[in-house]
């Protein structure tokens, strides 16, 4: 039975975009007309979630599968499952938030339709990869986000961008060739393009050496993405030069595609290459992690605000591949609830500094020099519990996935080596203690303190109602997944166990 | 036995009718005193699409054979094969007969001799994909040779195109001369000039060894170097940059498609009929050949500031692309019937994209260099603003020959493409053919980029001028606009049609 509800989620968007794109709107009203265009696919997301058999999480639901292009055995393959879904909601809530942030705050370089209108493509494109169910399709989505992406930060960008977007597309479509041709080295062996098909057969019938070729490809295209050390030297200067509804999302969503296709293509298509490399993976990500938090305890004495947080993006990315390393089912939800926690409180970050920006018209941690608490007391108080939700804190989102991907690391999957594992938890462990470390730093240096005599005289308005409801919402959420963990864990569950023969 | 012939005109009208309105074009325009180029595009326009009238007849009809030898074997066969590339050819041709009639009159271009060469070189060919024996082949392919270097060089006053003429001219005499050579080889070791006698010949030829097999391979060796030349293969391809920006741009595009295919047209079935024993032969030089022409016409591509030259290194790389599928004949798996048939297949799907979406983006460079004859790339900058249309629909081709959405078909047709070179075990190919399509993105996309850029520079003291808003070269530009969508959200029928063309080919 076709079910059109997921045709809807990735064409609304669309729609939308086409509608930006050629109506000759006003500012105003495309502001407007972005907020209800960005609102359609998250009712759409909803009326996903509530259909959901959640009994039967493991399963793929709600689907779509359409000849496409038979010949080379190409199909319009679309599906949700336990996996799948919270990012989906992820992508919705925050594409929405987004496009309401933008009545209150339009960047300056082009014309708000024409943002708005690549917002919403670029929705389409994630949308699409969460969903796909056919290696092709998964591609054709993969690849869509990138055009929106390139442009939003080539003409809304920061004084730096066009280098800055350059290398962000330069980088991102190098791993997209990689990983396509991972693909093509699963589709000859298995002889199918499906996803559900790769994963039930658990690598079957794939050579071992096919199976760690096709794994390592993938790991390259992907790792590029989520990202992963040493291949993430784009991440810091794009998200430094995106505007930023562009940083919000390419932290909240775009990495997530990235170790989406980990946990969905490689790790389920081709597990034995996944054991074979998952211990380089794991020395990857922690070596990521410490290397982030260096990055950013010297950021923290006196830099850049938003290339502080682009740093940590790749801390947090790094645990999030120590779990799928660990090749876990626990490790795996780690990674997965780790995925949403970084979108909601990294995105919430990047929207403060946002704000911050637009206020002071400068991110760096000297010359903002402290007193935000007292200077705007909304904007200042919302960075501290981003800050303290981003490195760890019982009770707030971001401390599940780093938990569980350490618990993972402890009991590691029983064909990977227990001792390499234990010390992999350690230096993660430390990872966690210097991302405290640097999170304070920057505290004590930009939010409390008392303002600055430059700052003191002039009148900075704290968040507009606007801002507010962009942010209130991501808040509300990161507490909620860190109080109870199991909106998340328990979607996940099933469709978890389901990679593991 | 009879002297004379009989003829199946029914096989032949797609030749007939082309040829007739070339006639019927350079008769006219002795006649003809005012709006000469007018009366020739609108002739030509209708014996082409009678051509393609008739071909779209052909295809629905069982194969056709005529001049044919005791014994059954042809010289001009009407099958499938034929038929994809006649529909392809005479396709290709309506949109450079709508892009040329504003050239042809602003560029003082005689339109009688334009239209007539440009039907000739059209009559060769639709002949080329239906000849079965080398004289016929290589007749053909001179056929189409001749009139295109008087078409480069057609632009009397820019000493340009004569050089480009001049260099076209040397080059494609050489290649001739090794095809020649390599043909004499041939009916020298068979003792016959038939496709399908070659291919039983070669068999034996084959299996016995020996000096004569040797001598086999260099024939091959030599004629497949010959049709590189027309495929503008590395390193056959010192002539294509210069000739392309020395001629008329409407002949850049006729070359860059319709030339380049009727290469692949003969190259195939030599390949996958005639030389099918000899894969091992030709397998390794092709798979070379492939990734040498990729990854040379990408990485100079990355150089250029001229737009048509950068379209031209972009087409070289392209060829690149479409040779990769022969290329599995270098490992013996990928040597089955089966396999060089899928491979064959998967270069004619190729081939009919890139012929949509490589018009498209030399119909944008048309409209463009006609208000900006130096051709810079840095004049595209901010296009979208004056000419939106032709910007986005520009931005669209160029990903599509990137093969990124949303040009979604020039995607289809790598996966095509690296599908077979996977399927094949030539992996390395597949790899190399992955960082190419990488390398092409840096050009394409700075090019797409640059559409869409905003002014840096404080404005011009005069206005930018705005590319017309329709005209008949904006016809050729949205045939190919449509086509390239069309494939891109329903390729199946081109893939069913490749299918169906190579099935005629190799297993014989």
């Amino acid at each position: 039975m076709t079910d059109v509800s997921l045709v809807l989620l990735v064409g609304l968007p669309a729609l939308g975009a086409f509608v930006l794109a050629v109506a000759p709107l006003t500012d105003r009203a495309a502001r407007f007309t972005g907020v209800v265009a960005a609102a359609a696919p998250l009712v759409v997301a909803v009326v996903v979630a509530s259909r959901f058999d959640y009994g039967a999480a493991g399963r793929m639901q709600q689907t779509v599968n359409a000849d496409w292009l038979p010949t080379i055995d190409v199909r319009f393959h679309l599906g949700v499952d336990g996996i799948s879904l919270p990012l989906v909601l992820l992508t919705a809530v925050l594409t929405f938030l987004c496009a309401v942030y933008t009545v209150a705050s339009s960047p300056t370089g082009g014309s708000v339709r024409n943002f708005l209108a690549l917002v919403l493509v670029l929705e389409v494109g994630v949308l699409g990869t969460f969903t796909a169910l056919d290696l092709v399709l998964f591609f054709v989505f993969f690849e869509v986000v990138l055009i929106p992406m390139y442009f939003l930060i080539a003409a809304w960008g920061g004084r730096e961008r066009a280098p800055a977007a350059t290398k962000f597309i330069l980088f991102t479509l190098l791993g997209s060739g990689l990983m396509f041709v991972g693909f093509l080295v699963l589709y000859a062996k298995a002889g199918t393009f499906d996803i559900t098909v790769l994963t039930a057969q658990h690598g079957q019938g794939i050579g071992a050496g096919a199976q760690l070729l096709a794994f390592v490809l993938l790991l390259l295209g992907f790792g590029i993405k989520s990202p992963m050390w040493p291949l993430h030297t784009w991440l810091p200067d794009a998200h430094t030069e995106a505007p930023t509804v562009g940083s919000v999302l390419l932290a909240g969503v775009l990495l997530k595609m990235g170790t989406y296709g980990l946990v969905r293509v490689a790790v389920g298509a081709a597990p034995d290459g996944a054991r074979r490399a998952a211990p380089a993976l794991g020395v990857l990500a922690v070596l990521g992690i410490i290397y982030a938090a260096l990055a950013c305890i010297a950021l923290a004495r006196g830099g850049d605000l938003k290339r502080l947080i682009a740093f940590s993006s790749v801390g947090h990315m790094g645990f999030v591949l120590l779990g799928i390393a660990t090749l876990t089912p626990i490790g795996i939800q780690g990674a997965l609830i780790g995925n949403v926690a970084h979108g909601l409180i990294t995105g919430l970050l990047f929207f403060l500094v946002g704000g911050i920006k637009d206020r002071f018209h400068t991110s760096d941690i000297e010359e903002l020099g402290g007193g935000l608490l007292a200077k705007v007391p909304a904007l200042g108080g919302l960075l501290l519990v981003a800050s303290i939700a981003s490195l760890g804190m019982p009770g707030l989102a971001g401390f599940w996935g780093e938990m569980l991907a350490m618990l993972g690391a402890w009991s590691p999957a029983a064909a990977l080596s227990r001792s390499l594992f234990l010390v992999l938890m350690a230096v993660a462990g430390l990872g966690t203690v210097l991302t405290a470390l640097y999170f304070v730093a920057m505290l004590r240096r930009v939010d409390f303190g008392i303002v600055p005599d430059r700052w003191r005289d002039g009148v900075i308005a704290d968040a507009l109602p606007a801002e507010l409801a962009a942010w209130v919402p991501l808040v509300a959420l990161a507490l909620a997944v860190g109080v109870w963990p199991r909106l998340v864990l328990g979607v996940t569950d099933a469709a978890v166990h389901g990679l593991f023969p | 036995m009879s002297v004379i012939q009989s003829i199946d005109y029914g096989a032949v009208a797609p030749v007939l009718a082309v040829a007739i309105a070339a006639v019927v074009v350079l008769v006219a325009d002795l006649f003809v005193t005012s709006r000469r180029a007018d009366v020739a595009c609108a002739l030509s326009l209708v014996g082409v699409a009678a051509g393609f009238g008739s071909a779209a007849w052909l295809a629905t009809e069982p194969a056709r054979k005529t001049f044919c030898f005791a014994g059954g074997r042809c010289s001009y066969v009407a099958d499938d094969y034929t038929v994809y590339f006649q529909l392809l050819f005479l396709a290709a041709i309506l949109v450079v007969l709508l892009l040329s009639r504003a050239a042809v009159v602003t560029d003082g271009m005689p339109a009688g001799e334009y239209h007539f060469l440009l039907l000739s070189s059209g009559v060769g060919m639709l002949t080329l994909a239906a000849a079965r024996d080398l004289i016929t082949l290589l007749i053909s392919l001179e056929v189409v040779s001749l009139p295109a270097f008087v078409l480069v060089g057609l632009r009397r006053a820019d000493p340009r195109g004569i050089e480009a003429a001049l260099k076209f001219f040397l080059f494609s005499v050489v290649a001739t001369g090794l095809t020649v050579y390599g043909m004499a080889l041939l009916y020298g070791v068979t003792g016959t000039v038939q496709v399908d006698a070659i291919s039983d010949a070669l068999r034996g030829v084959h299996a016995a060894g020996g000096a004569k097999s040797s001598l086999a391979a260099a024939a091959v060796v030599l004629v497949v170097a010959g049709f590189a030349f027309k495929v503008s293969a590395v390193p056959f391809h010192f002539w294509a940059p210069d000739t392309y920006q020395g001629a008329p741009v409407p002949i850049a595009a006729f070359l860059s498609t319709a030339s380049k295919a009727a290469g692949f047209a003969g190259l195939l079935v030599l390949l996958l009929d005639a030389f099918v024993r000899y894969a091992d032969v030709w397998g390794p030089v092709v798979a070379v050949l492939a990734a040498v022409t990729m990854t040379v016409g990408n990485v100079v591509a990355l150089r250029q500031w001229h737009l048509v030259r950068l379209l031209a290194w972009s087409t070289v790389a392209q060829a690149g692309y479409m040779l990769v599928p022969l290329g599995v004949a270098a490992t013996s798996s990928g040597r089955s019937p089966a396999e060089l048939r899928a491979a064959g297949e998967a270069t004619l799907v190729y081939l009919g994209i890139y012929v949509a979406m490589n018009l498209g983006a030399f119909a944008c460079a048309v409209l463009f260099t006609r208000e900006r004859p130096q051709g810079a790339i840095d004049d595209l900058r901010g296009l979208v603003r004056r000419s939106p249309l032709v910007a986005v629909a520009f931005a669209l081709f160029l990903t599509a020959l990137a093969g990124l959405p949303p040009g979604v078909a020039g995607l289809f047709a790598k996966v095509a493409v690296l599908r077979e070179a996977v399927h094949g075990h030539v992996v390395w190919l597949a790899v190399v053919a992955a960082v190419n399509a990488v390398i092409g993105l840096a050009y394409y996309l700075r090019v797409a980029a640059l559409l869409f850029a905003g002014d840096d520079q404080p404005a011009d003291d005069q206005p930018e001028p705005r590319l017309p808003r329709f005209s008949l070269a904006s016809g050729g530009l949205a045939v190919s606009l449509a086509a390239t969508l069309a494939l891109s959200v329903y390729p199946q029928p081109l893939f069913h049609w490749a299918k169906d063309a190579a099935s005629v080919l190799s297993g014989t």
